[in-house]
């Protein structure tokens, strides 16, 4: 369980916290969806539960922290902390190493990175593809990949580290809807697959299709929180900044011309 | 690792070397090597574009102001003498020796393998990491600024017109190169850190080069050769037609 209790945090040089006492929780297997306004916070968010805010980033926890199954994670070493939440960014060309001549490679530099003998490294590397579907990219060189092709290679970077909470800033903003369906059926396996995963996402509809629980942040505060179809269908959710998924408006345009909606749903 | 010696050797031996005949032997040993590899043309061209800068300028400056006893002929002020268009002679053909020995290095080895060959003798996994992501970043950086050319003159900026217009058109395209390169160095450092790019002590990696006897043979001689040579020149003993 990953767990951000009452979190504050403000970046180096600014007197005003950008979170202000956000609480979340992200089990094994959930997929929790984070939606709000441009300037919200998310990325911020997402950095702090990732542990690189401040860990790698600096600025200051102003108040709470984050845990994992329990135990603080502050002061550890971003190694460890690499094994236990993984995060991922919405551009995959700025992801990828820029040194590994395949994708195999690419894949594998996270293990080696941690020491991993050989033989081990290997077999990450190879369940990794294999979870993704994307053992036919192997070969591939890393900088010839399609966007999304990119994106789901750098989902089996982070997977191949094996860690139980993946946290993922707009994975599909750079993706065309190809792109955007393929990383999103990779993500539901991933969830399948025990690993809990937090999505900072714009597009609501991929969110509806995948996420157990979504949760609303505007200026920096947690403002809903709840089941996906609850919050996603709340009508204030316009109010954020964010559009309803595509059924949601379409319920609600047949509802005011007198038609029923329930048809949407089936 | 062998390519790198002889590379090294090759540059430092006809550096200390001096003379004509030392630089010529290498000049002809690199040739010979990048003939059996298959990259004269290449070498030849990049050499020379490497060296011709600094050769007009070596020449310009040594020819026409050394002092020496033997005038050629006179420029102006300037006396242009035997000793100067010696020394000119002496600084091109080592020019040439130094600029061969690197350019076969560089045409005939994989960036990639180098570096993870050096890592495996022991350079530190963040050096070696630096050093190879320096050399590949090169195409996406000219890959980047063909871009932001490309759209800076879709806005109108002159960039192939006169020179004061292309060196005025350079600003607008340097500034976004340089913006977006530093915000994508800090998103691969944080996408790294995520995969314990940071924890420290040694990576067991998954390729190795072979490294076969004879080469490790040679390379001993060419570092030993280079030594002696060193030894030779600071102790001042002569060596026909080297020294």
């Amino acid at each position: 369980m990953l767990r951000l209790r009452e979190v504050s945090y403000r970046y180096a040089g600014y007197a005003r916290p950008v979170l202000h006492d956000v609480s979340l929780d992200l089990a094994s297997g959930e997929i929790v969806g984070l939606v709000g306004p441009n300037e919200a916070g998310k990325s911020t968010l997402c950095l702090v539960a990732s542990g690189l805010a401040p860990g790698s980033i600096g600025g200051e926890l102003t108040g709470g922290g984050l845990e994992i199954d329990g135990a603080p994670m502050a002061g550890q070493p971003l190694h460890e902390l690499a094994t236990r939440v993984g995060i991922g960014f919405q551009n995959p060309a700025t992801q990828l190493s820029g040194v590994a001549g395949s994708v195999f490679e690419e894949v594998a530099l996270g293990p080696m990175n941690l020491g991993l003998p050989a033989r081990e490294t290997v077999a990450r590397t190879r369940a990794a593809l294999a979870t993704l579907r994307i053992e036919d990219l192997a070969e591939r060189a890393p900088r010839r990949l399609s966007g999304g092709q990119g994106q789901l290679v750098v989902l089996a970077s982070l997977l191949a580290m094996r860690p139980p909470h993946l946290i993922l800033d707009e994975p599909t903003a750079q993706l065309d809807p190809d792109g955007t369906r393929s990383v999103g059926e990779a993500l539901r396996r991933l969830a399948a697959s025990g690993a809990g995963l937090l999505i900072a996402e714009h597009k609501t509809d991929l969110l509806a299709e995948l996420c157990d629980r979504v949760v609303v942040l505007d200026g920096g505060r947690l403002v809903a929180a709840g089941p996906a179809a609850r919050i996603l269908s709340d009508p204030t959710l316009a109010g954020y900044g964010v559009e309803p998924p595509t059924a949601v408006r379409l319920e609600r345009a047949l509802a005011a011309r007198g038609l029923d909606a329930a048809v949407v749903r089936q | 690792m062998t390519k790198a010696v002889i590379g090294t050797v090759g540059s430092i031996g006809a550096f200390v070397s001096g003379g004509y005949l030392g630089p010529a032997i290498v000049i002809v040993a690199m040739l010979l090597m990048a003939r059996v590899a298959g990259v004269v043309r290449p070498l030849v061209r990049a050499s020379i574009l490497l060296s011709l800068p600094i050769g007009i300028s070596v020449v310009l400056v040594s020819v026409l102001t050394r002092p020496g006893a033997t005038v050629l002929f006179n420029l102006g002020p300037f006396d242009a003498t035997l000793e100067g268009v010696d020394f000119a002679g002496q600084t091109i053909i080592r020019l040439l020796a130094i600029s061969l020995s690197i350019g076969l290095f560089i045409l005939t080895t994989e960036a990639r393998a180098f570096v993870f060959d050096l890592e495996r003798r022991g350079v530190p996994p963040r050096f070696a990491f630096v050093a190879l992501a320096t050399i590949e970043a090169v195409p996406t950086l000219v890959e980047r600024a063909a871009t932001i050319g490309e759209s800076q003159r879709a806005r109108g900026l002159d960039t192939e017109g006169s020179l004061r217009a292309r060196i005025g058109g350079l600003f607008p395209l340097v500034g976004p190169a340089i913006i977006t390169s530093l915000t994508d160095v800090e998103e691969r450092s944080l996408a790294l850190e995520s995969r314990a790019f940071s924890r420290p002590g040694r990576r067991q990696l998954l390729w190795s080069m072979p490294d076969r006897g004879p080469e490790r043979v040679l390379r001993a001689i060419l570092v030993l050769g280079l030594v002696a040579l060193a030894v030779a020149q600071i102790a001042g003993l002569a060596i026909p037609g080297l020294v």
